[in-house]
């Protein structure tokens, strides 16, 4: 009920917010519309226009711009809910406009842009060094999107609260931990003491994942190889799970075990967690506090990440009070120089949205808005994209 | 129309011979498209494959360890799981199958064949990835507490014991049943067929000399139909070894290899199927690697299977 409610006021905000939107990129827009002449006339016949018209003959309200490009993109399945729903928002906004996100997996986002099979991809992870010069269409960008927590749920009787510390986490994962009433899950749970029973099933992901990724990553930087050596597994979208784990197809399947299974305990992005009623553990983050998945402590452990020139950050593990020590990130990938020009303007227009009136549909989705001054960093590099005239 | 269709005059057969040799390189073609194409095949997936190859050398297929981010690849466990699901599915499937062909063939009255039939072969349309679903959300919850049954039974007699002990819905054994399912309407109709090829002339001789219906089953329909049914349960193993979407939900996923038919593992093609979208590079190699095992493993099973047959073969015709 509230997220519906939660839904309808952001839609509302969205649709005050491209108004706007088609105001305030005017200048930019208006550049470009006096350059492209056919998409500027369509776009003078919009009702835009006549309140320019009436307005005054002068360039202070300049009439939005119509993109009328396709665009596909295949990538990361971990914000796929959140790219299909701007999708839909932007296509009401350019209805002329033809946007398809296929998901598929970062790997295979990243090397169908390779290929300039899509013309964006989605993707959880950065590319390599090494991989660079397969990219047939040059230099790319990196736009990030959106931030989201990654939950460590478990399925246990009575307990509603359940606080662990990473180097817990990775014990339980590497079955070095394989029963509730552990000394180690007990001594960070002292009141739930009496519920602490049974063995510990441990669910992961069977297909490569961008969340086991980040997951992993969380292990190893906190209790890993840099810290006390207590995570072995390292990290990647699949690691070397013991054999008496289980795994599940996509986040869903990991779910699907963990509320199935008594004393089941695995890690499941925060929108699928929270749509299978999963209860979710408070880790322990760098500051040392205890903090429960939300979007706050997403977007304020993507605040305590230091970002690069690149615009890639790693807000996993990251300093902060309130930050959440497993958010993950993720970006769109698109080439410098774009070949096509309607193409081109839609991909800029669309990304623009993402960044803007897009970061205001997000937590409606349970997804986490960039923090402030990422955003502005994300729309200034909207300029490095060159377009044909 | 020609009124008077003389077959004899020259026209006519200079048209046919056309036609015969017309025909006989259409034919040839159409063999050839065959040899091509899988010749293609294995060329081009080997050769994608090769940077994973050439760096693991016999690793990739000795060893059991798959680390993706070590770039370590070892296929043995995703083959044996392979192995072990199909053969499962083959142990469970040929009676039922050759059961219901024979069933529907030499038992039902004409009247009710049809729709047995209908029924039978109904099962074969049902998408893969509905029997994975229902697997995973159904079956694999259910037939745990089986499982725990099977286990306190057979588990205390030695040797056999150590292929049921403790596992979860989820591993060789679920998957191979789901296979068997799969397969068996597969195996029914061709053997259907098959059976139905034996001249009736020799049942009936066979009920001549005084034999019952199971004799006439056994000493003549099925040793006259032996090759075929071989072939049809070849097919059926053919489509277990494959099938990835099924097996990729509810084997288990997870680099194992143990005796415990409950225990979970991985096959082949389902360990293609889940990491293909995040693979890029040398790991992507390694999964078309595990393909370019798939076909050699099919392969090599299908030439043991037939040389078996041949033999068997040999044997039953010499003394019929």
């Amino acid at each position: 009920m509230l997220s519906t409610k939660n839904r309808s006021v952001s839609l509302l905000a969205v649709s005050l917010g491209l108004a706007l939107f088609a105001g305030a990129c005017g200048d930019d827009g208006g550049s470009t519309a006096a350059a492209t002449g056919s998409t500027a006339k369509t776009g003078t016949t919009k009702p835009a226009a006549s309140s320019g018209a009436t307005a005054a003959p002068t360039t202070t309200v300049a009439p939005k711009v119509e993109v009328t490009g396709t665009l596909n993109a295949s990538g990361a399945t971990f914000p796929k809910g959140f790219y299909e729903v701007a999708i839909a928002e932007f296509k009401k906004a350019q209805p002329k406009a033809t946007l398809t996100y296929a998901g598929g997996g970062s790997g295979k986002g990243r090397t169908d842009l390779q290929s300039q099979v899509v013309d964006w991809a989605g993707s959880d992870g950065l590319v390599k060094d090494a991989d660079k010069p397969n990219y047939k269409g040059g230099e790319f960008l990196y736009f990030p999107t959106v931030v989201a927590p990654i939950t460590v749920s478990y399925n246990l009787d009575g307990v509603d609260k359940l606080n662990l510390s990473a180097e817990t986490v990775a014990k339980i994962f590497q079955r070095e931990i394989k029963t509730w009433d552990d000394a180690a899950i007990v001594a960070e749970n002292p009141d739930a003491k009496a519920k602490l029973t049974g063995n510990i099933t441990v669910a992961h992901r069977s297909d490569g994942s961008g969340t086991t990724e980040h997951f992993t990553i969380y292990l190893n930087k906190s209790v890993g190889a840099g810290g006390t050596g207590v995570w072995k597994l390292k990290s990647g979208s699949t690691v070397e799970w013991p054999a008496d784990t289980q795994a599940g197809n996509g986040n869903a399947g990991v779910a699907q075990i963990v509320k199935d299974t008594k004393g089941a305990i695995g890690y499941v992005d925060f929108s699928d967690a929270k749509a299978t009623g999963l209860k979710f553990a408070s880790l322990k983050n760098k500051a040392g506090k205890f903090v429960a998945p939300s979007l706050d402590g997403a977007s304020a452990a993507a605040e305590g990440a230091t970002v690069n020139p690149d615009l890639s950050y790693d807000p996993l593990w990251a300093e902060g009070d309130k930050a959440y020590p497993i958010a993950a990130p993720t970006w769109i990938l698109a080439y410098v120089k774009q070949t096509d020009k309607a193409k081109g303007e839609t991909l800029k227009t669309f990304l623009r949205f993402m960044l803007t009136d897009g970061q205001k549909l997000a937590p409606s989705i349970d997804y986490a808005p960039l923090p402030k001054g990422l955003d502005e960093k994300a729309i200034a590099q909207l300029d490095k994209l060159q377009i044909p005239v | 129309m020609n009124t008077n269709p003389d077959f004899r005059t020259p026209e006519f057969s200079a048209r046919g011979r056309r036609a015969d040799s017309l025909f006989r390189y259409a034919t040839i073609a159409a063999g050839a498209i065959v040899l091509l194409v899988l010749g293609a095949v294995a060329f081009t997936t080997t050769k994608r494959a090769w940077p994973a190859l050439d760096s693991m050398g016999l690793d990739f297929f000795t060893s059991d360890r798959w680390a993706p981010n070590e770039k370590f690849f070892g296929a043995r466990s995703f083959i044996y799981g392979s192995l072990v699901a199909s053969t499962i599915a083959v142990v469970l499937a040929i009676p039922v199958s050759i059961g219901i062909a024979l069933f529907t063939t030499q038992v039902v009255p004409a009247r009710w064949r049809r729709p047995i039939v209908y029924l039978v072969d109904l099962l074969a349309v049902v998408p893969s990835v509905v029997f994975g679903l229902w697997g995973i959300l159904v079956f694999a919850k259910h037939v745990d507490g089986f499982y725990g049954f099977l286990h306190d039974v057979l588990g205390p007699i030695p040797v056999v014991g150590d292929l049921f002990g403790e596992g979860s819905g989820r591993g060789y054994m679920t998957a191979g049943i789901i296979l068997a399912i799969m397969i068996t309407p597969i195996i029914t109709s061709l053997a259907r067929e098959v059976i139905d090829t034996c001249p009736p002339a020799d049942r009936e001789g066979a009920y001549a000399l005084g034999a019952t219906r199971w004799e006439m089953i056994r000493g003549t329909v099925l040793p006259y139909s032996k090759g075929g049914l071989v072939g049809a349960v070849m097919l059926g193993l053919g489509r277990a070894m494959g099938e990835t979407i099924a097996v990729a939900l509810v084997i288990g996923s997870t680099a194992n290899i143990s005796a415990n038919l409950f225990a979970s593992g991985d096959a082949l093609p389902a360990r293609i199927a889940n990491e293909w979208g995040e693979a890029e590079g040398t790991w992507r190699a390694a999964l078309i690697g595990l393909a370019v095992t798939l076909f050699a493993v099919t392969i090599l099973v299908n030439l043991a299977a037939t040389a078996v047959v041949n033999r068997s073969l040999a044997k039953s015709q010499g003394t019929r």
